[in-house]
């Protein structure tokens, strides 16, 4: 047994059992940040909050829902939203926050394709980065079903009908998921279960996996400068904290964060308040019925562009496409075959394959939401077959570049 | 197994009982996750064809799936082809639809146009005819015909009977 002496203090007492000195340290203000960072720095502690307003909100929630196929319309839309005292704040906290989250994931995204940030030693980031995509995908489909109005049932049907595998009429498999021939009872129960419990948790571990592969190649920065932290690290420690190219990570690089959080929450809680609606589609305040689809079946706005890579094409070569779409990102630290890890400005084609991208993934975006007639179905097949071709080129422009 | 220490042994020993452990704890749950005894019981639905109006839709239920019945009147009959006719269903003297009310697609319920004697779907555009087969595409197939057994006067949903086996069989549904 280790030694242990008469406590002189509280902290004292604590450091001797837990050590939360060293702690603090290791976590915070000896974890170190590059100054050579800008706002879109901040979208990881953004990410960070909206999942805490999403995880305090559900618990509310989850006090008056009823995961029952006749009782949930009404606890979500009577019970939570008219009779719970601000029942309606914490739903339209839940449905704001579920939506921005995505808009928040995209640029975050977004920010490490531009800047390289998935590149030497960054890869794991980059994966863990994406199965939690993956988690926070299936957790706002299983929320979805929860208010059980007509878009949860028929989103419900329409996406569990997509494991039939298409020609391959895995129907058996389709049933096993429903737990019923259509979504019924048990369909609801299950997928209650994975939103409030098994995706979170899995969700909580995947953000533990995302921090912890941040720690040894650290933060990336504007350049992707490779900077020796142990050097610039000590040389703040000496006090020469203009010279250094680091700073602590708590409380320095933290008060400029929560600055940009504190502007996010000022434009998230305007939504929330004044402009809630967009969250909430009118045709999911009709309970759900089996036996009459809505005139339009439509994803969240987070979804379309997947939707409409699926859509233009017919069953099986959609799937395919589909299918694609959704695993392909997880490759990019291998399909990017330059060695430099810059800017994309200045990184010859990848800086127009990065342009190229995210305007044919908001092309995608507008397209899935309009009807699939005339000039937009056109328009939709072929930034849905520009997706792939970006894909397929991207190895081959990245061989060609040369090295910075 | 000679040169296995004791620790790489029981290593191994325990290894092999977790992995039978985790087999057989993998088939409970994936059995959980089946369709309940009561789900797969109540998956039978007896319908009276003798109470059906001439070109008009009705849409019964089946596993909590909308089916469609349409009877046809002798002028529709008569102006059917050969890739038409299989899929009529024939009870007495009465000729009719009976098939799963779900685009073929992704599963939206295609609507009835009783003047063009055609179903379109809304969700992508598809259109059907009187018997279900597909005119415009994204479908990959005509509607599906349910398991059915005929009894008398009354269709049995759910049950294979000659007719049914015989159509599937043909190809004329999954």
């Amino acid at each position: 047994m280790a030694h242990f002496t008469k406590a002189t203090s509280v902290k004292d007492w604590l450091n001797q059992r837990l050590a939360i000195e060293k702690v603090e340290k290791v976590m915070a203000s000896e974890y170190w940040i590059p100054k050579n960072i800008n706002f879109l720095w901040a979208m990881g502690m953004i990410l960070v909050i909206t999942f805490v307003l999403l995880l305090v909100s559900g618990i509310f929630l989850l006090m008056y829902y009823q995961p029952n196929v006749d009782l949930a319309f009404d606890s979500v839309n009577y019970t939570i939203m008219s009779e719970v005292g601000f029942g309606w704040l914490w739903r339209n906290i839940h449905g704001v926050a579920a939506s921005v989250v995505f808009l928040i994931i995209y640029i975050h995204m977004f920010t490490g394709i531009y800047y390289g940030s998935y590149k030497k030693g960054r890869e794991m980031i980059w994966i863990s980065g994406m199965f939690l995509f993956i988690a926070f995908s299936a957790e706002a489909f299983s929320g979805y079903m929860l208010p059980w109005g007509q878009m949860s049932y028929w989103a419900g049907m329409v996406i569990t009908n997509l494991f039939s595998g298409g020609s391959l009429h895995a129907d058996g498999l389709v049933e096993w998921i429903r737990g019923d021939y259509v979504p019924a009872q048990a369909f609801l129960t299950r997928f209650f279960m994975l939103h409030v419990l098994l995706i979170p948790v899995a969700i909580m571990g995947l953000i533990a996996l995302h921090f912890a592969a941040l720690r040894i190649p650290h933060v990336n920065n504007q350049d992707g400068e490779e900077i020796d932290f142990d050097v610039e690290s000590k040389k703040y420690l000496a006090g020469d904290k203009v010279g250094s190219k680091v700073i602590r990570f708590a409380n320095d690089f933290m008060s400029k964060d929560m600055m940009v959080v504190g502007f996010y929450l000022v434009f998230f809680f305007y939504l929330v308040f004044y402009h809630y609606g967009f969250a909430m589609d009118p045709v999911n305040f009709d309970p759900a019925d089996g036996l009459k689809t809505p005139t339009h079946i439509y994803p969240e706005w987070y979804f379309l562009w997947s939707y409409e890579i699926l859509r233009p094409f017919s069953t099986n070569i959609g799937l395919m496409a589909f299918a694609f779409a959704q695993v392909i990102f997880m490759g990019l630290p291998f399909l990017d075959r330059s060695p430099n890890a810059i800017p994309a400005s200045r990184r010859g084609l990848f800086k127009y394959w990065f342009w190229a991208m995210l305007v044919n993934m908001i092309t995608l975006t507008a397209m899935g939401k309009l009807p699939p007639e005339g000039i937009f179905s056109s328009i939709g097949f072929y930034a849905a077959l520009s997706f792939i071709l970006l894909w397929i080129a991207l190895p081959i422009i990245t061989i060609l570049e040369k090295k910075a | 197994m000679k040169n296995m220490g004791r620790r790489g042994f029981m290593g191994k020993a325990f290894g092999g009982v977790a992995g039978v452990g985790a087999v057989a704890a993998l088939y409970a749950m994936k059995k959980s996750w089946d369709p309940l005894p009561s789900v797969k019981a109540s998956g039978f639905t007896t319908l009276d064809m003798s109470a059906y109006k001439e070109n008009t839709l009705v849409v019964e239920k089946w596993r909590g799936k909308p089916i469609f019945v349409l009877k046809y009147t002798p002028a529709m009959i008569a102006q059917m082809n050969s890739a038409q006719k299989p899929r009529i269903i024939t009870i007495g003297s009465a000729s009719y639809l009976v098939a799963i009310g779900l685009c073929t697609h992704l599963g939206c319920i295609p609507g009835y146009k009783k003047k063009e004697e055609s179903f379109l779907c809304a969700c992508h555009g598809g259109t059907y005819d009187l018997v279900g087969n597909v005119t415009k595409a994204p479908p990959p197939r005509a509607l599906d015909i349910p398991p059915f057994k005929i009894n008398g006067n009354t269709l049995v949903l759910g049950e294979a009977g000659p007719e049914y086996k015989q159509m599937k069989e043909n190809g004329i549904t999954l």
